[in-house]
Parts: structure tokens; sequence; C-alpha cells
């Protein structure tokens, strides 16, 4: 029984006594680095344990449980365990002791029952009656109390007696059967009295509770020392023995886990932390340190207990799992982000995808109302309904040109965009560009094409593309060159290093369409070398004496001398367009080629424009396999550079099949002189209808017949500008018999402020001075230069047409002669400045205020013109209808009528030649006969306003006015205000 | 009195009256114009101001005092007297015009009425001012001196 409690008691000491020592949290003996011995094994076998140390000194016991509250509380817990035992004891003992006492009872009972039954039977055997012995029943009792009473033999046995009832022999047997139970009643009361005595002894022996303490507390030593053995992996126990931390631990963390400790101590608090160790034999090891205080009687802190873990491995894994639960984090939020990247993609495509479709959509209906509307303006309408409808069709050709660039881009974007590999001439895909520039164009601007000798006469390559890029950069250059020249220089180049990458998308691109083109090169070409050769020799001189490309020396590329032999050898050409404009700042180069770019907010909107021009420029080019670049000095000028290779195809003869020629259609081009190299357009020039270029293609460029005709109808007036046009004849003739190709393009007879400079043939004025039918002679001079197209006698003859019916006038306008010539505007004397002297410009002012038409009268005096004044809008219109002038000055809040609506008036009779407007406004015509024909030109029309902010200044401007001057007029205003029209 | 004198104190006086604000630059621009071939221009234009402004004041009073003002040719009568005055460079007429026509607009009676008073006010003092102006103009020419230009900056 003692061995049993110890072993028990081993385990229950091991957790109940030590109960707070661990952390609760840590529950497995796996944490423990300590091995736990296998089964079977005893855990104390290799422990030699001095038994001499079991002396426990109780003095010293107590004052060791005294000292701190644990050693008084585990002293306090062994006592209660004492206590526990020693009752338990005790009532084993008392149990025992009943169980004896009732036996005694019992058997003393049951003797004194088989007496009575002795007598009982032998008075009669009436005692029978209670045949179940107390004894059974007590033991069955007994069972249940306790079972160890089941070792204790103890039967009661009917004593059998075989012998006949009531004999002598039958009760011997029976008194000799009794005395033998008896014998056994006593024998048991011996064994119980034995037992009784060994409780006693055994009680006795446990009643120690000291004995028992000193055995707990030399298994926690023996546990002590079995740790200690188990722990030599960190360092050997002899080591450990009596030192204490400081001195066993040395390295890093020792620090830390010393002021760990003390911070326990300072609290008072228990805590956990985790501090790495660098220890001699293993390196670097995490422990998990537990720390508690021990606190006095009195509550003070004495000390600490300290337990330390080796969780590295855990540590190593804890942290393995965060870096694990990071880079799974990290994937997450990567995923998310792709997943939102493919969104957007997927979002851009599809809106891309819909706005080149919605383009699409928009395009077709948009170009039928824009064409609609252009149909529609040639027809007779009012002033303000032309207005309305330039508006229109002004704003629909920006959409539907903003349309058609994004759709270009999108094309060149997603790739669907295939290049055409057409033959084509380089030099006359630049005259034309050029050409249709200059016939657009709205200031005095040079337009120049230099090609160099050793371009191709014909190359291969997307032609309409080319054209596109070309147009487009043209475009750009003349919209931001005030003046000076823009022009375009093409030359070949060695092959660039970008070259390779390009070649290869180049020709990937250009697949489609080469088969078509080698099928053409071998037709017939029936142009002559010679016919070219003329003009082109002459004009270069001696620089350029052996044009012919297959043996011009002053090729340097080997490209282009080798056309002859290669079927398909590949040119470089580069092509800068230049202007003197206005230049690009080099902060805004970078973002130049960028859709929806411009260089900034304000060219935007002085420029207007889409800002995707120069990015389907870049894009386009990029595809074709070449490069665009831009130099650009501000104020000095830009220059845009493309470089692109071209397919060279052999040119045994030179090609005037006008199939081959797949942007000239017209017949006239075989004519041309197909080598010529330099192009020059001015604008404003004279006699350009001898020139040998582009005559009639100009012609055809020309809007519409109204503008054309005007041009014409004004020749009629002057004899003494005829002298402009003989000087320019000659000036023009000296070139051309110096068989220099200038071109030079009548293209701004379309514009009416210029047409006084335009007098042409003097045979043809004075035909139509003299009232005669001049359609032989004017047929005739159209017929002066070679290149006749048959649409330009229909314009002429559409002219002509006008002219005729306008005879009276034109002779009523020669009466006026003298003072024409005064009103000719100054802007035509700038361009020929020797021809005659500066004319005075007439001037009207329309202004109701007596003192203000002093005063402006008199400032106009002092800036040395005379005006003429009227009072209200109805005389300006009468006074405009009468004569021709050069400015009107007009006030704009006049009574009767104002000068905005007579404004309207005046421009709808310059845009449709005739008053009718002027008439529906109740305003009868002053000289009937004076009307239509005088003047198509647009009179300058400053307005005068009494305020001048920018709402009224945009009426102005909507009115068909110029540009106004803020009232009161001052000396300066006005002077600055004449100056930009009569510079 | 002293030609100098005098010519000093037509500059001096010229300058109050720029000070006070009844004339403004304009005025020097009219000055400006007055050159040898058109000695009297300034007082040309300025009598011609009087002329058309007394004009207008008679309408403008004669349109005020109707049962049913006709507040647009009340607007237009101001609008030329504006014109006018700020053509001389009259400015407070003209600041006075400004404040007429927006009552104009409101068609409000008394504000027009209180204006045209003002209006009033302003013609007469600009009258006065320009006709001691050209008084004393006058006098400088008289004793044989010239007009002294005023300086454009001040």
């Amino acid at each position: 029984m003692v061995c049993n409690m110890e072993t028990d008691l081993i385990e229950d000491m091991d957790i109940e006594g030590l109960p707070s020592m661990w952390p609760e949290d840590i529950g497995s003996d796996k944490q423990f680095n300590v091995e736990r011995p296998g089964g079977g094994q005893d855990m104390l076998e290799e422990v030699t344990i001095p038994e001499d140390q079991t002396i426990v000194d109780f003095k010293r016991l107590l004052e060791l449980t005294n000292y701190t509250d644990k050693g008084s509380s585990q002293m306090a817990y062994l006592v209660k365990h004492w206590e526990y035992r020693q009752s338990n004891a005790v009532r084993l003992l008392r149990e025992e002791l009943d169980n004896l006492s009732r036996q005694r009872q019992e058997s003393e009972l049951k003797k004194l029952e088989i007496l009575e039954e002795h007598r009982f039977e032998e008075e009669g055997y009436g005692g029978d009656k209670r045949p179940i012995s107390i004894m059974d029943e007590l033991s069955d009792m007994w069972k249940d109390v306790c079972p160890r009473k089941n070792d204790v033999v103890f039967q009661s046995k009917r004593v059998e007696v075989d012998a006949e009832y009531d004999t002598v022999e039958y009760w011997k047997q029976r008194a000799l059967d009794l005395e033998k139970m008896l014998e056994a009643s006593g024998q048991r009361e011996q064994a119980l009295m034995e037992k009784l005595n060994e409780s006693v002894t055994n009680l006795e022996k446990q009643s120690s509770p000291v004995e028992e303490l000193s055995q707990i507390l030399k298994r926690a030593d023996n546990f002590l020392h079995f740790v200690l053995q188990n722990a030599p992996v960190v360092m050997g126990h002899q080591d450990i023995l009596g030192k204490t931390d400081v001195e066993i631990f040395s390295g890093a963390g020792v620090k830390e886990s010393q002021d760990f400790k003390r911070e326990v101590l300072e609290k008072g608090l228990p805590a956990k932390r985790e501090i790495t160790f660098e220890t001699e034999l293993f390196g670097s090891k995490t422990f998990l340190i537990y720390v508690e205080p021990v606190f006095s009687k009195s509550g003070e802190t004495i000390g600490v207990n300290y337990m330390g873990m080796d969780v590295t491995d855990q540590v190593r894994k804890r942290e393995k799992m965060a870096k694990l639960r990071e880079e799974i984090a990290v994937q997450k939020a990567k995923e998310t982000e792709l997943n939102k990247t493919i969104h957007i993609t997927e979002e851009t495509m599809r809106a891309k995808q819909m706005l080149a479709t919605m383009s699409h959509e928009i395009r077709s209906p948009l170009t039928g109302v824009v064409s609609m509307a252009e149909i529609l303006s040639n027809t007779k309408l009012d002033w303000e309904q032309r207005q309305l409808l330039g508006v229109m069709i002004s704003s629909g050709d920006l959409v539907l040109q903003l349309i058609n660039d994004i759709l270009d881009l999108s094309k060149v974007e997603s790739g669907v965009m295939k290049l055409e590999a057409a033959k084509f001439r380089p030099r006359e895909v630049v005259k034309h560009v050029l050409q249709t520039a200059a016939a657009s164009l709205q200031k005095i601007l040079m337009l120049e094409g230099d090609i160099a000798d050793d371009v191709p006469i014909e190359v291969i390559g997307d032609v309409l593309r080319i054209r596109q890029i070309l147009t487009n950069l043209i475009s750009n250059a003349i919209k931001f060159t005030p003046e000076g020249k823009v022009g375009i220089k093409l030359y070949v180049v060695p092959e660039p290093p970008f070259a390779k990458e390009g070649l290869k998308q180049k020709s990937k691109a250009y697949q489609s369409a080469t088969d078509a083109v080698k099928e053409e090169k071998h037709q017939p070409k029936s142009q002559t070398a010679s016919d070219q050769n003329g003009f082109h020799d002459k004009k270069h001189g001696e620089g350029y004496q052996d044009h012919k490309h297959d043996d011009d020396p002053g090729t340097p590329v080997s490209h282009g001398n080798s056309m002859d032999e290669d079927l398909e050898a590949t040119v470089w050409i580069r092509c800068d367009v230049y202007d003197t404009g206005i230049g690009i700042p080099e902060n805004a180069l970078p973002t130049l080629f960028r859709k929806y770019m411009q260089v900034s907010a304000d060219h935007a909107r002085k420029y207007g424009g889409t800002g995707l021009g120069l990015a389907i420029c870049k894009q386009l080019v990029e595809l074709m396999g070449g490069r665009l670049t831009v130099t650009s000095k501000v104020h000095c000028g830009s220059t845009f550079t493309f470089i692109l290779p071209y397919q060279v195809s052999p040119i045994e003869e030179n090609s005037d099949d006008p199939d081959d020629l797949s942007d000239m259609a017209d017949q006239d081009s075989v004519t041309d002189d197909v080598t010529a190299g330099f192009f020059q357009f001015q604008p404003r020039t004279l006699g350009s209808l001898f020139s040998s270029n582009g005559t009639s293609r100009s012609k055809k460029l020309l809007p519409n017949s109204i503008g054309f005709g005007s041009a014409h109808k004004v020749n009629g007036f002057s004899e003494t500008s005829y002298s402009f046009p003989s000087n320019n004849r000659q000036k023009e003739t000296a070139p051309l018999e110096d068989a220099c190709s200038v071109a030079e393009v009548a293209e701004t007879l379309s514009e009416p402020e210029s047409s006084f400079s335009h007098s042409p043939e003097p045979e043809n004025e004075t035909e139509v001075s003299r009232g005669k039918q001049c359609h032989v002679e004017t047929t005739s001079w159209f017929q002066n230069p070679a290149t006749e197209s048959t649409s330009h006698s229909e314009a002429n003859r559409e002219m002509i047409q006008t002219s005729k019916t306008n005879e009276p006038q034109k002779i009523c306008e020669m009466q006026e002669k003298p003072d024409r010539i005064s009103q000719s505007p100054s802007s035509s004397s700038a361009e020929v400045p020797e021809t005659k002297p500066k004319p005075k410009p007439k001037i009207l002012l329309v202004e109701d205020n007596k003192i203000n038409v002093m005063v402006a009268k008199s400032m106009m005096k002092q800036l040395g013109h005379s005006i003429d004044v009227v009072n209200n809008g109805v005389e300006a219109v009468h006074a405009v209808q009468c004569q021709n002038y050069d400015l009107i000055l007009m006030d704009v809040c006049m009574p009767v009528m104002d000068g905005l609506k007579a404004t309207r008036l005046i421009r709808s009779f310059e845009d449709t030649g005739n008053w009718d407007a002027a008439a529906e406004a109740g305003i009868e015509q002053a000289m009937p006969s004076s009307g239509s024909s005088n003047h198509f030109k647009r009179i300058p029309i400053i307005a005068m306003t009494a305020n001048a902010l920018s709402e009224s200044a945009e009426e102005c401007f909507a009115n068909g006015m110029d540009s106004f001057v803020s009232k009161p007029v001052t000396f300066q205003k006005l002077k600055e205000c004449l100056e930009q029209y009569f510079p | 009195m002293e030609v100098g004198q005098m010519q000093r104190r037509l500059l001096e006086y010229t300058k109050s009256l720029f000070m006070e604000g009844v004339l403004d630059n304009q005025f020097l621009q009219l000055q400006q114009l007055q050159d040898e071939s058109n000695p009297d221009f300034v007082a040309e234009v300025v009598s011609l101001f009087f002329a058309d402004s007394e004009r207008l004041l008679n309408d403008l009073t004669r349109a005020l005092d109707q049962p049913t003002i006709d507040f647009k040719m009340v607007d237009s009568h101001v609008h030329q007297l504006k014109g006018s005055s700020s053509s001389i460079g009259a400015e407070r007429i003209k600041n006075a015009c400004v404040a007429f026509r927006n009552f104009c607009e409101e068609q409000n009676i008394e504000g027009c009425m209180s204006c045209l008073q003002q209006v009033k006010q302003e013609y007469c003092l600009v009258k006065n001012k320009l006709e001691t102006l050209f008084r004393m103009e006058q006098q400088i020419v008289a004793a044989g001196g010239s007009i002294p230009m005023m300086e454009l900056s001040f």
C-alpha cells in the first residue's frame, strides 16, 4: 500500500505540487527539451542519489517554507495533503474497528444462538423458524462496504449431521461440529485481531508528515537531477551546479534576459518573452522565457522564478509561416492587381473598339450632312443663312476630321491598317501637296518644294499615307507660320540605324500589295526622258547637268545606283518639312507626338486642331518602317523630318502611264517635268496662269465659281494696274525662259481681298472695259498656256458669262478709275511695291455722335487720313453702295440702324453680290446701277464699342466685323488699328 | 498778370480738374489734336459738346416729365450723352450717365430723376470749369503767351 501511494504521489506531485511554475499555455511535454524515457525504463535508473540526504532538518524546512509565499503555500499544501491522508487512514481504521467489533458481536451472537439453538433443540426444535444466519447478512453488507473483507474466510455452514435425529449419535456429532465451528470462530477472531494490529502499525508508520514531505522533496530533488542529467545538450550539469545564471550564461541575449528579469521584478507581474541566446555549442537558440515574481510574506518581491524553453524551431517555423503568409498576401495582391489590369485593358479595348465603331457610324451620316451643307452653300442664300451655313460646314468639317483622325489612330493602333504598295512619283506628290496647301493659303507664305536629283522618279510605297503625312505636316507648318516660308525637302539618305527592324516591319506591311506592283512594273512607258530633261538641265545649270538616275554621278547612295540591277532595291528617302514659324519650346517636344497633345492650351485655342495629327503621322511613319523626328527653335521655326524606305522599281524608261500614277489622275501631268526638283508656290503672285506647272490643277481646286468669277470681274477696272501684270509678266517670263519650273499658283484667286492684284492679260481687260464680246479673246488667252484642261475652260466660260452680264457696271467703273486706284488696298501694293506709290485708303466713319465724329475726324486727320462720315447704319449701307471703301469704322450703338446690322448687310452683299438683304431691311439702293459688280472684296469693318467687354467683342465678330476699338477712341488706339489694315 | 504766372495757374487749374475727376485723359487727347492748322479744336469740340448736352438734357427732362416714360428713348439720350462726355473726357458726367443707364434699364423713375439731377449738376460743373479754363487760355493768348500743354503723365 505504501508503495502504491508512492508511485501515485510522484505523478501527483509533478503536476499538482508545482502547478504554477510553468506557463499555462505550455501543455504538451513535447515542448520541453527533455527526452522522455521510454516505457518501462526507470526514470531514475541512471541517477545515483545519495540516500543520506533524506534527513530533514525541520528547522531549516520551516525557515525555507516561511521565507516565501510560495514556500508557505507549498508547505500548506503538504500539510493539507498529510492531514487528508491522516484522516483517510483514521477513517479506514475506524471502519476496520467497526468491522471487527461487529464481527465479534456477531460471533458472540452466533455463540448465543448456537447455545439457544441447542437449548431450543433440546426444548423441542421450535427455534428453527429463523434459519438465515445474521452473519450471512452481515457479510453481504460488508461486501459492499469493504471488499477487502473478501479474503477473510468466513462461512456459515449449516452443520450437517448424518446421524439420525435425536439419537445419542446425533447429539454427539452435533456437539463436535459446534465445537469445530467455535474453534473456527475463535480463529477468525484471531485473524482479525492480527489485522487490526497490522493496521495500527501501518497507521503509525504513515503518521509522520515530515517523512512524507521529505519524500516529496527527495523526489523533486531527484527530478531536478534528472532534468540536469538530461540537459547536457546545452551544458553539463556539473557546470551549473552552484552557479548563478549570470555565471552560467554568456553571449548575446543574456543581457536581455537579465533586463527582462529585472523588469518583472520591478513590475511584480509575471511575463513571457522570447529571447534569442547565442550559445557556444548550438549557435543561435531562441528561448521562451517565463519569469514570475516571487513575493515575500510581506508582499515584497524578493526574487523571480525563471523558466526557459527552447522554441528555436517553433520560432523558425513561425517566421517561415509569417513569411509564407506574407508571400501569399503579396501574391494575392498581385493577382488582384493583375485582374484589375486585365479588366482595365479589356475595358479600354472595348472602349477603343466602341469608339472606332461609333466614329465610323457617325462618319457616314456626318458626311451626308456636311456634303449637303456644301451643296446648299452653292445655292442662293442671304447673308445670315450663309453665315450659319458657314459655321455649320466648318464645324462639320472639324468633327469629320476628328473622327477620321480617331479612326486612323485606332486602325494603326489595332494593327488593322494595311499599307498599299503602289508606284508613285515623289516629286509629284510633293508638288501636289504644296499646291493643295497653297490653294487654301490665307497668309503671305512662300511654299517650297525641293527634291534632290538622287531621289528616284518613281518609288513604291503607300502614296495615300505618305500624302497624308505630308499634308498634315505642311498644314501644321502653315498653321504655325505667320510669315516666311514653308517647304518640303526630299533627299536620299544612307540606310539609317533603325533600318533593320523597320525594314522587317515594312516588308510585312507591304506584303499584300507587292504582287500587284510587280505586274505593273513591266508595262510600257512612253514618256521620253528627253522631255523631262529639257527643263531640268537648264534649271539646275552646271550643278545638275546629268540628272538621269541610272548614271547620275551625284547619286551617292548605293541603293539609288543599284536600281537597275536589282528589281526591288530599297531607297531611304528623308523628307524635311520645314517652316519659319513660331517654333516649339523644348519642353513641349517630348509630348508633341502624343495624342490630343498640343504645345499648350493657348495654342489649342489660337490655332485650333484636334491634336491628333502628329500622333497619326508618327504612327503612320513607324508603320511604314520609318522614323519621324522634329527639331525646332522657338521663333525660328521647326523642321519635321521623316525617313522612309521605299522600294524602287527599275526604270528602263520613264513611265507616264496614267495608271501608274496612282495619285495623279490629271492628264496634264504627263507634260509636266517629272524630274523637276524645285517648286515654289507664292501666294498672290501674278502671271501664274502662264506657269508651266499646276495651272489647271489649281483651277480645279477653286472652291466655287463665284470666287473665281469675282476675281476676274475686277480685272476690268484699272489701266494703271496694267503695269503690274506686265511687270510681273516680265519677271515671270525671265525664269520661264531659263526654263525654271517655278510653279506659281493662282490659288488666291478665290480670295476676295487679293483680287486686285490678279490683273491678268491686258487684252482681256481692255476687252472688258470696252464692253465688247470678250469671249473669243478670253478663251484664247486661256489657251495660251500649253496646259489647258477642260475643266479650266469650263470655269472660264462661266466666268465670261458673268463678266458679260456685268459689262455696264464695268464701264461705269472705268469712270471711277482714279478713285479706284487710290482705293487699291495696300496689301496688294505690298506685293508689288515697286509698281506704284502707296494709295490713300478710303475710310468711312459711321457714327451718330457729333462730338465723337469731330474727335475721330480730327484724329484721322492727324494720322493723314480724310474720312467720310455717315450717321447711322442705313447711311453706311448707302455709302457702301455708292463708294468703295477700304475701311469702315462703325459705331455699334446707333439710332435708325445699329452697326451690327449694317455690317451684316454689307457682308451679305459681299457674299452674294446683291443688296437683297438690304432691300429686305428696307434700304433702297441709292445707286441702282453701281451695285453688284463694284467690289466683292471684303471691306474691313472695325467696330467702335462703348464698352469693350469681351461679350460685346464677340458679338462684333459674330456679325462680321473684323476688329474693334473701344470708346472713347484715342489717338493711339486708332493708329494701331489703322496700321493693322494699312501697314 | 504775368504770362508765366498765368501759364502756371492754368496748369495748376487743369491739374486740379484732373484731380477732382472732372476731366480725364481723353481731354488730353483732345488737346493733343489741337495744332496750328486747327487752333481752336478743343474749344470747338467742347462748345459742340455743351450745345449737344444741353439739348440732350432738355430732351431728357422732357422725357422724364411724361406720364408714361419712354425708357428706350431716355436710354438712347443718356447713351448719347455718355458717348460725347466720354469723348471729351468729362469723366464725372460719364460716370453719372452709367448710373443713369442702369436705372433706365430697371425702369426706376426715381433713380432716373435723381440721376438726371446729378448729370445736370455735373454738366454745370464741367461747363463752369471748362469755361474758366478757356477764359484763362484766352487771357494767356491775349497776353501773347502760348498755352502750356499738360504733361501726359501725372
